[in-house]
Formats: C-alpha cells, sequence, structure tokens
C-alpha cells in the first residue's frame, strides 16, 4: 500500500511540474506578445485569442485520452475536414437544420472513434497504422462525397457556434461562444480523466495494458473509449473551426500533429501513463501563443515550423532530464 | 543544441542568398503580359476557351488521323477546388464531342512529381493514346518526361509550361503577371498615395503564384502605397481569418487587402466584420461566394481571373491537331478577364457551391450545373 | 508494446506460417495482372509494363531500407520527408548544372544526411527523447529553414548526372538497380553480419541486450544514421528524377507516413527486433501496384485515398489479429 501511495506521490508531483513548465512557456510567450502589442491585454483581445485557440485546445484533450491509453490518434485533423465539409452539405444553409445535423456530426464522429478502437484493441493493428489508415479513409470519403471542393453552405446559426462574441457580459467584458464551448469541454475532459475511475484505468491500461488486465481492468473497452472520446473532440473542434471561418476542404490539415504537439509540450508522456488535461491546455496554449507570436514578429511563416520543432524537442528534452534527476 | 542552430543558421544562409538570386521578377515578362492584357483575341466571339492573344498558328497536317481519338490526360492533381472546377470542365468539354472521342484516359498524379512521371511513362507504354495532355505539377520535373512523350504522339501542356518547345502546343492564360497588374492597378487607382494594403498569399516558391505578388508588389511601389505585410495561409481559412485579426489587431489601418488567389478572401473580409470595421478594398478571384458578398455588400472590388475554361481548350485543340487542322502554337495565350463591377451581376449563380469558379465556361456543357456541384 | 508469441504459432501449420513477404509480393502480383486483365492493359505486364512499375518502387523504396533499420532498433523517424526535400533542394543549388560539382554536392548531402542522422540519434539514444517526437522535431526545423531560405530555387543538377536517374542497363533502369543493390546490401547487413544480429536484439529486447554487455545507444544511433542517408540516397535519385528539387517535395510524397506503411506491411514489427528488407520491398511492391491498378482502372483521385486507408489498415491487419498481446 505505502508502494501505491508513493507512487501516487510522486505523480502527483511531477504532474505539478510538467504544469508548471507547460504554463511557464505560455505564459513568456504571451507576455513577448504583449510586450510587442500591448492591446493584447485587453480582456477582449485575450477572449478573442482563446477564441481561436479553442479548436486546438479541445483536439488536445481529446487526442490526451489517447495518448494516455498508450496509442496516437492521426485521424483527427480528417474528422475535422470531414466535419466541416459534411456540415456545409447536410445542412445547405437552412438553420432549421443546423441542430440535427450536428448531432449526425457527433454520430459520425463516433463510427470513427469506434473504428479506430476496433481496429487497435480487435485486429491488433498499432494505432499509428491504423489511424493513419483511417485518415486517409476519412479525409477520402470526405473529397469524394464533397466532390473536392465544398458544397452547400453554413448558416449563421451554426457559424455564430465558432464566431459570435456576446458583448457586455459582466465579469469578462466579452466572450465568445466558442470560449464557452471550450470552458464546458476542459471541465468534462479534466473530470473524465481526474476524477472517475475510468481515469485511473485509463491512465493503468496505458502504462501497462498486460498488468492492467491482471488487475482487472476491460482494457478493450476502455482503449476504443479513448479513441471514441477522441474522435468525438474531433467532431466538437470541426464545428468550432467551421464556424470561426467557414468551410474549406483543407481545414483540419495537420491539427493531428500539433494536438500531439501541445500535449507532449503539456507533459504528456508517449506511449501513456502519464499526462494531465490542464497540461494539454497550457500545451495547445503555448502553441497558439507561438503562432501569434511569430504573426506579429513578421517572422517567415516557414519558421513557425522550426520554432515549434525547437520547442517541442526542449519540452521533452527537459521533461526526460527532470524525470532522469528524480529517479 | 548550439550546433543545431549553427547548422541551421548556415543552412539559412546558404539558401537565402540562393532565394533572392533568381527571383520571380522578369521585366520583359511583366511587360508582355501587361501588353497581351489590351491585346484583342482572336476567335469566335462570346468562347474565350477558343480565342488566341496573337502568336502564331502551327501546322500539324502531320498528326491527321481517322477518329474516334482516344485522348489521354496526365493531371498534376485535383488538390485544390480550381482544379476541381476544371477537371470538371474538360471532362465536359470532352462529353460535348462525344461522338469524336472513343475515350478520354485520365492519370491523376496526386501532386507528385515522380508519380507523374511514371504516369506519362505508363501511358506510353500502354500504346492506346492518340494524343497526350498533360497539365504538369512542376516545370523542370516533367521536362524530360515531355520531351520523351513528343517523340511518340502529339503532345500539349497547358497551366504550367515546360522547358521544352517540343510540345505541339502550350496552352495558358496570360499568366501571374497579368493577374497580379489587373489586380494590383485597381487597388491602386482606388486609394491614396501612401495607404497601406495587406497582401495574404498561399504558399512561398510557387511560380504561378510568385508572379502574381511580383508584379502586383512593383505596381504598388511604383503607386506609392504601402505592402504592410504579405503573409501565406495555403488557402486554409482559419488561417487567413486569424492572420488579417492579428493585423487589425496591430491597429495599423488596412485600406486594401490584395489576394494572389480568392479563396479565403471571404474568410479575410469576416476579420474586418468580427472587428466591427469598414470592408477594405479588396482584390478576389471568381469565385461565387466572394461575388455574392461582393455584390451583397457593395464592395469595392476587383475579381481577376486565371480562368478555368482554359481546361477545355487542351480537348479542342487535341481533336484539332488529330484533324490536321492548324492551331495557335507553340504558345497558344488565352485572354484572361477580369470581373468588375459592371459584369459582376452577370457572373453570380446561386445554384453553384461556394467556390464555384465562374469563368468556367461552362454553362452551356451538359451536365451543367449538376456536374458542378450546383443544384 | 506487443508480444508476439511465435512458437505457439509455429505448431500450427499453415497460411500463418508463410512469410509476410511472401504473402505481400503475392498479393501485389494478383492485384497488378487481375488489373491489366481485367481493363485489357496486357502490355503492362510486358516487360516495358514491368520495369515500369519497378520504377514507381525506387523513391519509396529507397526511404523504406533506412525506415526498416529504424523501426528494426525499436525507433521511428519521421524527418525523412524534410530532409529528402533538403536533400534534393541542395544538390541541385550545389550542382548549377556543372557535372564537376557532382561528386561534391553528393558528399555534401550525405555528410548533412550523417548529420541529420547523427541528431535524431542523439536525441533519442543519448537523450532518452521520444523518437517521434525527437524526430518530427528535427523534420519540422529542416523544413522550415528549407521553406523559409528557399522562396524560389533556381538550382538544377547536371545534365550527366539527371541521365543516371533516366538511362538503364539491359533494359533495367538504373534506379531500379540501385534499389535492388542496396535492398541486397541492407540484407546482407541484416541477415549475415553479428552488426545485424545485435541490431535485431537491441530492437528485440533492449533491456536484454544491455545485460548481454551491448552498447544499446550505438545501435539506436546507427540505425537512424541509416535511416537518414536511405532518406538522403531517394533525395538524390528524386533531384536526378526531377532536375531540381523543390522544398516540398518530401512532404507532397508523404514519404514519412508512407514509408513507416511499407515496412509495417512487410511484416517489421513496430515495436522492434522483428521483421526485414524483404517485408519492405515487398509492401514498396504492394503500394506500386496499387498505383498502377488505380491507373488502370482509373479510380477517381479521392476513391484511391480511401481505398488506400483500407488496403494499409486490411494489409497490417492480416497479420497483426494474430497477437496475443495488446498493441499500442
Amino acid at each position: 500500500m505505502t508502494a501505491i501511495s508513493d507512487t501516487a506521490r510522486a505523480t502527483r508531483r511531477l504532474s505539478l511540474r510538467n504544469i508548471n513548465f507547460a504554463l511557464v512557456i505560455f505564459v513568456v510567450l504571451y507576455a513577448a506578445i504583449v510586450v510587442l502589442q500591448p492591446n493584447y491585454l485587453d480582456a477582449a483581445l485575450f477572449m478573442n485569442f482563446l477564441r481561436r485557440a479553442a479548436p486546438l485546445i479541445i483536439l488536445a484533450s481529446g487526442q490526451l485520452y489517447v495518448i494516455l491509453s498508450g496509442g496516437f490518434d492521426l485521424s483527427m485533423g480528417a474528422v475535422v475536414t470531414l466535419v466541416v465539409l459534411a456540415a456545409s452539405m447536410l445542412i445547405g444553409g437552412d438553420p432549421e437544420m443546423t441542430w440535427v445535423v450536428i448531432a449526425s456530426l457527433y454520430a459520425m464522429g463516433l463510427a470513427v472513434g469506434l473504428a479506430n478502437g476496433f481496429i487497435v484493441s480487435f485486429l491488433k493493428v498499432p494505432s499509428i497504422i491504423a489511424t493513419l489508415g483511417t485518415m486517409l479513409l476519412v479525409n477520402g470519403l470526405a473529397l469524394a462525397w464533397s466532390g473536392g471542393a465544398p458544397r452547400g453552405d453554413l448558416p449563421d446559426n451554426f457559424r455564430n457556434l465558432g464566431r459570435l462574441v456576446l458583448k457586455d457580459v459582466p465579469l469578462v467584458g466579452s466572450l465568445p461562444i466558442a470560449v464557452l464551448i471550450l470552458v464546458v469541454v476542459t471541465l468534462l475532459a479534466w473530470w473524465g480523466l481526474h476524477a472517475t475511475a475510468y481515469g485511473k484505468r485509463l491512465l493503468a491500461v496505458g502504462d501497462n495494458p498486460r498488468a492492467a488486465e491482471l488487475a482487472g481492468v476491460p482494457v478493450k473497452p476502455t482503449r476504443i473509449s479513448a479513441f471514441v472520446i477522441s474522435a468525438l473532440s474531433a467532431v466538437t473542434a470541426g464545428i468550432l473551426i467551421g464556424g470561426f471561418s467557414g468551410v474549406s476542404v483543407n481545414a483540419g490539415r495537420g491539427l493531428e500533429l500539433q494536438a500531439i504537439a501541445a500535449c507532449v509540450i503539456g507533459g504528456a508522456l508517449l506511449l501513456g501513463g502519464r499526462g494531465t488535461v490542464v497540461g494539454a491546455l497550457f500545451g495547445a496554449l503555448s502553441l497558439f501563443a507561438l503562432f501569434t507570436l511569430l504573426n506579429l514578429l513578421g517572422l517567415p511563416q516557414a519558421l513557425r515550423d522550426s520554432l515549434q520543432g525547437v520547442i517541442l524537442i526542449a519540452a521533452v528534452g527537459a521533461s526526460v532530464l527532470r524525470h532522469r534527476r528524480s529517479t | 543544441m548550439q550546433f543545431r542552430s549553427i547548422l541551421a543558421a548556415t543552412l539559412a544562409v546558404a539558401f537565402s542568398t540562393a532565394a533572392y538570386a533568381q527571383e520571380f521578377n522578369d521585366p520583359a515578362e511583366f511587360k508582355k503580359q501587361r501588353e497581351l492584357l489590351s491585346t484583342k483575341a482572336e476567335g469566335p466571339e462570346g468562347k474565350p476557351w477558343e480565342q488566341h492573344l496573337g502568336g502564331a498558328m502551327i501546322d500539324t497536317a502531320k498528326f491527321k488521323k481517322d477518329g474516334p481519338h482516344t485522348i489521354c490526360f496526365s493531371n498534376a492533381g485535383v488538390f485544390n477546388p480550381w482544379r476541381v472546377v476544371g477537371l470538371n470542365n474538360m471532362k465536359g468539354e470532352a462529353a460535348l464531342q462525344k461522338d469524336r472521342i472513343q475515350e478520354l484516359v485520365i492519370l491523376d498524379a496526386e501532386g507528385k512529381d515522380d508519380k507523374q512521371i511514371s504516369d506519362i511513362q505508363s501511358l506510353l507504354d500502354g500504346g492506346k493514346c492518340d494524343v497526350l495532355i498533360v497539365s504538369p505539377t512542376t516545370t523542370a520535373a516533367l521536362t524530360p518526361a515531355v520531351e520523351a512523350a513528343c517523340e511518340k504522339l502529339p503532345v500539349i501542356v497547358f497551366d504550367r509550361g515546360v522547358n521544352t518547345k517540343c510540345p505541339v502546343t502550350y496552352i495558358h492564360p496570360v499568366g501571374g503577371y497579368g493577374f497580379g497588374i489587373t489586380s494590383a492597378e485597381f487597388i491602386a487607382s482606388k486609394l491614396p498615395k501612401g495607404a497601406n494594403v495587406l497582401a495574404i498569399r498561399i504558399v512561398p516558391g510557387v511560380d504561378v503564384l510568385e508572379t502574381r505578388y511580383s508584379a502586383a508588389k512593383s505596381i504598388f511601389d511604383e503607386a506609392g502605397i504601402n505592402v504592410i505585410g504579405s503573409e501565406f495561409t495555403s488557402s486554409d481559412r482559419a488561417k487567413t481569418k486569424s492572420v488579417v485579426e492579428d493585423y487589425i489587431n496591430r491597429g495599423v489601418k488596412i485600406d486594401a487587402v490584395w489576394m494572389d488567389a480568392g479563396d479565403t478572401a471571404t474568410a479575410a473580409l469576416e476579420a474586418f466584420e468580427d472587428a466591427g470595421l469598414p470592408y477594405p478594398v479588396i482584390s478576389g478571384e471568381d469565385q461565387q461566394d466572394f461575388l455574392r458578398k461582393w455584390q451583397k455588400e457593395n464592395l469595392v472590388a476587383i475579381a481577376p481571373s486565371y480562368p478555368t475554361y482554359q481546361w477545355r481548350t487542351p480537348i479542342i485543340a487535341a481533336l484539332d491537331i488529330l484533324d490536321g487542322k492548324p492551331v495557335p502554337g507553340p504558345e497558344w495565350n488565352l485572354p484572361q478577364p477580369a470581373i468588375t463591377q459592371e459584369t459582376l451581376a452577370s457572373y453570380i449563380d446561386e445554384r453553384m457551391p461556394a467556390l464555384h469558379y465562374s469563368l468556367c465556361g461552362c454553362q452551356e456543357l451538359p451536365g451543367y450545373p449538376e456536374q458542378w456541384g450546383g443544384k | 508494446m506487443s508480444i508476439d508469441i511465435l512458437p505457439a504459432g509455429r505448431a500450427r501449420r499453415g497460411f500463418r506460417d508463410v512469410p509476410v513477404p511472401v504473402v505481400v509480393i503475392a498479393l501485389a502480383a494478383i492485384i497488378y495482372v487481375t488489373a491489366a486483365v481485367i481493363t485489357g492493359q496486357t502490355n503492362q505486364i510486358s516487360f516495358a509494363g514491368l520495369t515500369g512499375l519497378l520504377q514507381r518502387t525506387v523513391a519509396l523504396g529507397l526511404v523504406g531500407l533506412g525506415q526498416t533499420f529504424a523501426i528494426l532498433v525499436g525507433s521511428i523517424d519521421l524527418s525523412v520527408a524534410a530532409l529528402i526535400s533538403t536533400v534534393a533542394v541542395l544538390a541541385s543549388y550545389l550542382m548549377q548544372g556543372d557535372p564537376g560539382m557532382i561528386v561534391p554536392a553528393i558528399a555534401a548531402c550525405l555528410a548533412l544526411a550523417l548529420c541529420v542522422g547523427a541528431i535524431n540519434g542523439g536525441l533519442v539514444a543519448y537523450w532518452g527523447i521520444n523518437p517521434l517526437i525527437a524526430t518530427l522535431s528535427t523534420g519540422l526545423i529542416l523544413q522550415g529553414v528549407l521553406s523559409a531560405g528557399f522562396t524560389y530555387l533556381g538550382g538544377r543538377v547536371a545534365p550527366e548526372y539527371q541521365a543516371l536517374a533516366y538511362q538503364g542497363l539491359f533494359g533495367v533502369p538504373l534506379p531500379v538497380l540501385l534499389l535492388a543493390v542496396l535492398a541486397l546490401v541492407a540484407w546482407f547487413v541484416l541477415a549475415k553480419t553479428r552488426f545485424g544480429a545485435h541490431l535485431y536484439a537491441v530492437g528485440g529486447n533492449p533491456d536484454g541486450a544491455k545485460l548481454a554487455g551491448l552498447r544499446v545507444e550505438r545501435f539506436v544511433l546507427a540505425a537512424h544514421i541509416i535511416a537518414s542517408l536511405g532518406a538522403c540516397v531517394a533525395g538524390l535519385y528524386l533531384a536526378a528524377r526531377l532536375q531540381s528539387g523543390t522544398p516540398w517535395i518530401g512532404r507532397d510524397g508523404i514519404y514519412d507516413l508512407e514509408s513507416i506503411a511499407i515496412v509495417v506491411i512487410g511484416g517489421t514489427a513496430l515495436s522492434g527486433g522483428k521483421g526485414g528488407v524483404i517485408g519492405t520491398i515487398a509492401g514498396v511492391l504492394l503500394f506500386a501496384s496499387l498505383d498502377a491498378s488505380f491507373n488502370m482502372f482509373g479510380v477517381d483521385a479521392f476513391l484511391k485515398q480511401v481505398l488506400r486507408g483500407a488496403i494499409v489498415i486490411a494489409a497490417v491487419a492480416v497479420y497483426a489479429v494474430r497477437n496475443k498481446g495488446h498493441v499500442a
């Protein structure tokens, strides 16, 4: 018993440090933004920053579940593209259809998540290959369905989810709907991971599936549910992205890697066993702050990639060093 | 880490010298395209895809062959809506001429040079083709493959060219400089000296896009208009909107937005809406969503084009060549019109999807509008 | 990761005892021939058609050979796509059409690949950074510097160098021979040398290898250098074939994910220690015959993606499904 509580304490201490790291990166980057552009301290601009970062944060919290279970989900970006294209085609500009279609989008997400989970758990295909396959498949389906170019239209009530900013809200001033959704999703993700038995099971599965199985954890259902959560978060992010800027065929391109990067910067350990929602949140915010900063600096967009690479190595490298020192 | 940054810096320096050694700024080509823009087109009235701007005709008697013909097409890919609409135009033209065409074989290279070279090779090995149409992924890469094909059958190249004169004809609209000239001259005419323009672009390094910017930049410089930024957004609407928002947040007044392609023009405009600012003067392209927004919001705007009707021309050329009829060559310059306030209404078709390119010349083709995604 | 219980499987004879590469090659042949027969394009089965098919395997095959080493040792390399672009661009930039520069340019590219491989290997083996993150990051860094530096590339390779990609010996294109020779060398190294045996040992059970006195880190480093060299040769080949490199050929070719896919389809375990280059060659043959068959059937570009995704999953699942343990 003491051994277990020791590790538990160690984990808690560790995760606290990791949060600090992603938080530190974010604060430093945001401070740099403010130095360049003081009006980013305005509540309204900060809210706008959050509005734009919301999809990536939501993707990262979903991806975190899969990472904690020991896998990867490369199909998230394709799901985002599918959601944006499908929403536009199915709604066809008719506001009455919005809510029905949103429900069916979640059904599609559920299907993709179940497929991923099933392929990994039952067909034993490594998740990196399985979700690479579904990524190609879903992307191809979305493009084939739309004929390769966006069709239909998104009505205002759909767009508002990612676009509308409520004015004159007490305390915060302005409040984008996307930020409201972000808060709800993040709280849900936090609750599911850190306050339920399910969360503990997920960590156990990621840490050592065989041991977890011997301890009576239903490994396969736990795994599958992680993929489902990830896909559903991708649907949510897709709805926000479609709302923020409208339909496009490459709405989701590259988002899966950004989501994984956000988790890693937030201290999540690839192949499972360690990571927190708060870490993923600040990891995603750091990435987004970096992008904004580069925009403000007027640096070539391409260097974004390079700096993202440097930050990734730095974040993971630092956590490796800390980990070594503490053991 | 230090080693890496030194390496990165060395590479960056080495490469940036290369980058500036050869820019897309060719004054002779700029001048030529400016003249072509005002050249009167020859050919059937109202059918710009059959017209040509000056240039010679080429004799094709030696290619004469009895029909019906198998036309082979090596396509760079359908990785953006422009190419999707274009390919539909080509299929539409083939459907129109179906009596004279046995088969239209299309191989899609998915944007990979290496695959397109193999695709052309396998079309030649297949031995079915009477004529080969190529829309190259990149100019230099496809040159040897096209040269090899020229030895076996008549070749037609369109959109992007190749570094050889062996194809019977190379079909293209006026070009990137022309696009930049039309759009930038309009913006310059609407703004006072010292005004600010923001340039939104797709990706760096692509010839047909770089020339658009280079032409626009020199016109802005001449007119004393400041280009406050030139940003790449990979045709991503979210990125475009974010970039424009960031510029708005800097507090600099943006008087105009210039775009090297219009597919994210409405996203750029939304950034102004969300910030509660008036719309800027804007240059977009001939996509339906931009045209509709322009009409609805009474924008001060222009839509230059890189017309997708050029995808019809290769089929027409192929059949003419196999008939032994002379065609414009070795370069076939197509007209490159722009949509202005006066002509705006005639290009709007509410049935068509958002990113339908209005200068498709496809309204009379079989299957319109359903084949193009319309209702 | 997964633990494969081979001895139990070996007791039963049947389909599952056939080596993966044989099944994959047979599948590739069946797909290709069926497509040619059904569509009536039987001259695609001719010598010219088949060399054309083999030509399609070269670039991905070369990357795949290197990737096999990285995966065998239990690592992975996501930076290959960016390295391919960098090498292709660097080669054409340095040559500028001058035949005298062929050798220096190749040497410079190899040196660069050596550095990238050493950095990857160092990050993974000595610093202990997860290989996915480490190589993703080096790839991002390379790609960023490349696209930022090169808004346009004026360079082109020397005509003599370009000819290498288009000439042949007894009708077989030189690049195909190059791939065959390198595949043989790689097979020999893995199957017949002590280095190869140790590589498998390290990949299969790093802790055991360490206890047995092997310097695990060195093998990981070596495998990463080989992976980068594979990408480098692929980049050099593409530069010759395409006359000049563009900063996006690696990315557009999706060489990172596709090289991993062919390695895994060829039966090499992602967890390391099991598989080999014959499987990888089989995997790339499968991809090439799919490509060629899609062409023959005239499959729509988007549908191709769907089919490719389904086939990747199915090809791996056929063999993975017998695993008793859980996979990640």
